[in-house]
């Protein structure tokens, strides 16, 4: 006999324990630590934290942990938690010409004042399975040598000296903030480098790569792209001076593109840009060249209709926490919704075979 | 092309265009069906006929951008339907032209004026940027525009100086067969009697055969020298303009013709 | 993990072969794009998988590889990719361009002429010169099947209405043969009239694109151009301050936050062995 379902609360319940059981995993097995996840897997912790928008290795490491190692879900805890947290103040501007920085590399010029710095990269690695790691080798201690102490300077300082690249006008406007108003179009520049920030780096990278293959195409070169430690600085009041209230980790990149100009105006390149929370240099390349490719109207270039020139459909699109709650709705219950269609397809298809009776028989 | 050009030579005389029981279906739906007419040397035909009618579908047939699902086309006597796309392609940019109704359609919105009425040039070969530039500047004065703006794109222009634009473009490599798609369709009625003007004369000037298709009547008195009126796909009057018009023989066009204040 | 685990030059034998295949018939039709069933490899996309497939399917145990980029033996990418090859292949390696008889590059063509037996393996991003003018793959194989280049001078007049000139300065176009418009990697285009009528086999490989490339010794190669606007090859108007050479093409260096620069040869090894000749530049340690 039918019984109708019911049990919803018992049934979530059970759901629950069962998913802390699979998140530990094989009981003989140690457990994780939030100090390992966030040591030994920090670019996935970094991920977490520019996409979730707060600086906190420690809750993005747990986010990890909690999250099975889910990071769009881990985005999604980071985020929730944010919502909870009383904002105190907003920093004055970070300056990344003074970033302490671990890694430096330009693409443009061969060498450049501040040097080439390759950082922690594992650009020129071979892709090859290390099994040594399996055996739970320990790694050999890097070569050190003392920091040079030289200055840094942008690759896009030194080419606007010469009047090679847009100038970059001063704004001491503050910018609309997405996390407390609404998304409102168009956006200003400010506003889609912030909401590109903390975009999803799969949908950013689509993105971009699109445009490199001609959808938008930019002639991008890595300017520069840099990754450090800046110093976070805060007005108080009641000093009325700038106090440093801690150090973050960033990486920034700075595209350099292809110029635009004409007979009368003469050629120039112009800048893309990417600044992201943590390590994460693919994310910040991927957006540097959105951002740029977002800027057609302002730089007199033509809309081919390419999906990364068109503000909208990014912006609308890249948030993955509004992405993923979206899309995995359609598994919630909607048999209201289908019982009304079901009846409906069902009336549509009884009078169209209805309608070709006579025909066949004729 | 070898063989099409030694049968050029043989029949000077004959139709340039030659259509035979053209047919095309939308699934069960009439496109056209069994349209038939030669088109001669130097003249222009025009198809009138309300939305709907098979105008449109029996100019994207004759232009090849849609396979007709039965009939035949022959152009200087060689059968187009049979050629290779490769073959077909080279008529499309050397003898043919087409003029779209919507001058977006017809033209690269991104490249200039000049660019424009260039590509067909270097598309069957110029090589020289000064002669390619003197060129497209002669014929963006035949069309009425001004010199200066060669090097402007045509988003700048008003949609009248468009259609000129894309009227230079296609006209440039002196086409001998030009298919016209309500050329004068989204245009003020100043600005088309303006165009109709300039393509009255040009036709003229460069002995063009022309296909044109529209719904206004007004464009074939000045334009055609010959009429297809069609309806539901079928061709259901045929004959010269003056003809037709003045003395219409079938119930539907004597209802178009009186639809239409006399001028 | 020991290096025996690999076959040499990392790819199996059937890998190779359906490589080999390719190239050949690459070689048979001079400036065509054959697809090729291209591998995923232990670098990253767009850092050089194409050209180290056909390295790798074309190197033997008694070749001389030598790996360029930029024209320098010594940058990362080159460096990476010479590693990968002495440790799969244990194949010998140099510097000197006369000495190799592999060169994989990014981005130039050695200064010195290549010689007879010599072949010349470029990394290539983008295979499909009509790309920037027209994305669909489906359309433009339809161009270069039926020989519609029109397109692509329109973008060189476009260039010539706006600048004055053609503004591509590097991956400039070229016809192969009078045939197929090719992208010839991007390679300055002071290096294009390098292309034309080669001694060595000049060989091009795009792995994210699944292409490859031809041109046969002798190939006859002509960039784009118009009768009155000829195609040149252009360079920084200096002289390397190192070799003092005035006819290599050059690197410009910034050596302070001033702006201030200097000029080098891309190709680090012409350059060196002109100062080992005793050619000097403007900062050169002993002119200093």
């Amino acid at each position: 006999m039918y019984v109708a379902v019911k049990g919803g609360e018992r049934a979530i319940d059970a759901a629950h324990a069962w998913l802390a059981e699979e998140r530990r995993g094989d009981l003989a097995i140690a457990e994780l630590s939030i100090a390992q996840i966030r040591e030994q897997l920090a670019l996935a912790v970094n991920r977490v934290m520019a996409e979730g928008s707060l600086y906190d290795p420690d809750l993005a490491a747990l986010a990890i942990k909690q999250a099975r190692g889910d990071l769009i879900e881990a985005v999604f805890l980071i985020r929730a938690y944010r919502t909870t947290l009383p904002r105190f103040t907003a920093s004055t501007p970070v300056d990344t010409a003074s970033m302490t920085v671990d890694r430096r590399v330009s693409a443009t010029f061969k060498d450049l004042p501040g040097g080439q710095i390759l950082g922690p990269t594992f650009d020129y690695t071979h892709r090859l399975l290390d099994f040594a790691l399996m055996a739970e080798g320990e790694a050999p201690a890097a070569p050190r040598s003392p920091a040079i102490g030289e200055a840094v300077p942008h690759v896009t300082e030194l080419l606007d000296q010469d009047g090679l690249i847009e100038a970059e006008p001063f704004s001491d406007l503050t910018p609309r903030d997405l996390t407390r108003e609404p998304l409102e179009l168009p956006a200003d520049r400010a506003l889609r480098l912030q909401a590109l920030a903390r975009a999803d780096e799969g949908f950013t990278l689509a993105l971009a790569y699109s445009t490199q293959r001609g959808y938008g195409r930019t002639h991008a070169f890595v300017g520069e792209l840099r990754i450090g430690r800046v110093a976070v600085e805060v007005e108080l009041p009641e000093l009325g001076f700038a106090v440093e209230i801690g150090e973050i980790e960033l990486t920034e990149c700075e595209s350099v593109n292809q110029f635009k100009g004409s007979k009368i105006e003469p050629p120039q390149f112009t800048r893309g840009y990417g600044l992201v929370l943590g390590q994460s240099e693919r994310k910040s390349i991927s957006m540097s060249l959105v951002d740029r490719a977002l800027r057609w109207k302002e730089l007199g270039e033509d809309n081919i209709g390419a999906p990364a020139q068109d503000e909208e459909f990014v912006l609308s699109h890249c948030d993955n926490i509004q992405a993923t709650g979206f899309l995995e709705h359609i598994k919630l219950p909607h048999y209201v919704d289908f019982q009304a269609e079901l009846e409906l397809v069902r009336r549509l298809r009884a009078e169209a075979i209805a309608a070709q009776k006579p025909e066949d028989a004729a | 092309m070898v063989m099409m050009e030694r049968q050029l030579s043989a029949q000077a005389a004959a139709p340039l265009l030659s259509v035979q029981g053209l047919s095309r279906y939308y699934g069960a739906r009439i496109g056209c069906k069994d349209v038939s007419f030669d088109l001669y040397p130097g003249e222009v035909m025009g198809i009138v006929g309300e939305s709907g009618s098979g105008k449109s579908t029996l100019l994207s047939c004759l232009a090849g951008h849609q396979r007709p699902d039965a009939g035949g086309l022959s152009y200087n006597g060689v059968d187009v339907l049979a050629l290779s796309e490769a073959e077909r392609r080279r008529l499309l940019r050397s003898d043919w032209a087409y003029v779209h109704q919507n001058p977006r359609d017809g033209l690269r919105m991104g490249v200039s004026a000049g660019g424009n009425v260039g590509e067909r040039l270097m598309a069957v070969g110029a090589r020289h940027y000064g002669q390619i530039r003197d060129t497209a500047t002669d014929w963006l004065g035949r069309v009425e525009i001004a010199a200066e703006r060669i090097d402007d794109r045509p988003s700048a222009f008003s949609g009248g100086m468009q259609q000129r634009l894309q009227i230079a473009r296609n006209l440039v490599t002196a086409p001998k067969l030009v298919f016209m798609d309500e050329p004068t369709g989204g245009l003020d009625v100043s600005v088309q009697a303006r165009l109709l003007d300039l393509l009255r004369g040009l036709v003229r000037d460069l002995g063009l055969s022309v296909v044109i298709v529209t719904h206004d009547l007004a464009v074939v008195r000045l334009l055609a020298d010959r009429l297809m009126v069609m309806k539901s796909g079928h061709v259901v009057e045929a004959g010269l303009t003056d003809q037709v018009l003045d003395d219409p023989q079938h119930a539907y066009t004597q209802l178009l013709v009186s639809s239409v204040l006399q001028v | 993990m020991t290096d025996q685990a690999y076959n040499f030059a990392y790819l199996d034998e059937q890998t190779k072969r359906m490589l080999r295949r390719a190239l050949l018939k690459a070689l048979a039709v001079p400036g065509y794009q054959v697809p090729f069933a291209s591998r995923e490899m232990p670098m990253p996309y767009g850092w050089g998988t194409g050209g180290v497939q056909v390295t790798a399917a074309c190197l033997t145990p008694v070749d001389r590889l030598k790996v360029i980029d930029q024209g320098a033996d010594d940058t990362t990418n080159a460096v990476s990719i010479r590693r990968f090859f002495q440790r799969t292949s244990g194949v010998a390696v140099t510097e000197a361009t006369a000495e190799a008889t592999i060169i994989q590059t990014r981005h130039r063509i050695p200064e010195q002429p290549l010689s007879e037996g010599q072949i010349l393996v470029y990394q290539v991003p983008i295979p499909e010169p009509l790309r920037f003018l027209e994305p669909r793959e489906t359309e433009t194989r339809k161009m270069h099947e039926l020989e519609e280049y029109g397109l692509m001078h329109v973008k060189l007049y476009e260039d010539i209405a706006r600048h004055g000139e053609v503004s591509t300065a590097y991956a400039y176009p070229v016809k192969v043969e009078g045939r197929y418009v090719m992208d010839p990697s991007p390679i300055p285009k002071f290096d294009n009239p390098k292309l034309n009528d080669s001694p060595a086999i000049q060989l091009f490989g795009a792995g994210r694109e699944c292409r490859i490339y031809a041109l046969p010794p002798f190939t006859k190669v002509v960039s784009l151009d118009f009768d009155d606007h000829p195609f040149q090859a252009s360079k920084a108007e200096h002289n390397c301050d190192l070799c003092g050479c005035g006819t290599s093409y050059l690197d410009e260096v910034i050596t302070d936050d001033q702006g201030s620069r200097m000029f080098v040869c891309s190709d680090t090894d012409f350059c060196a062995t002109r100062q080992a000749e005793g050619h000097r530049g403007r900062l050169s340690p002993e002119a200093a």
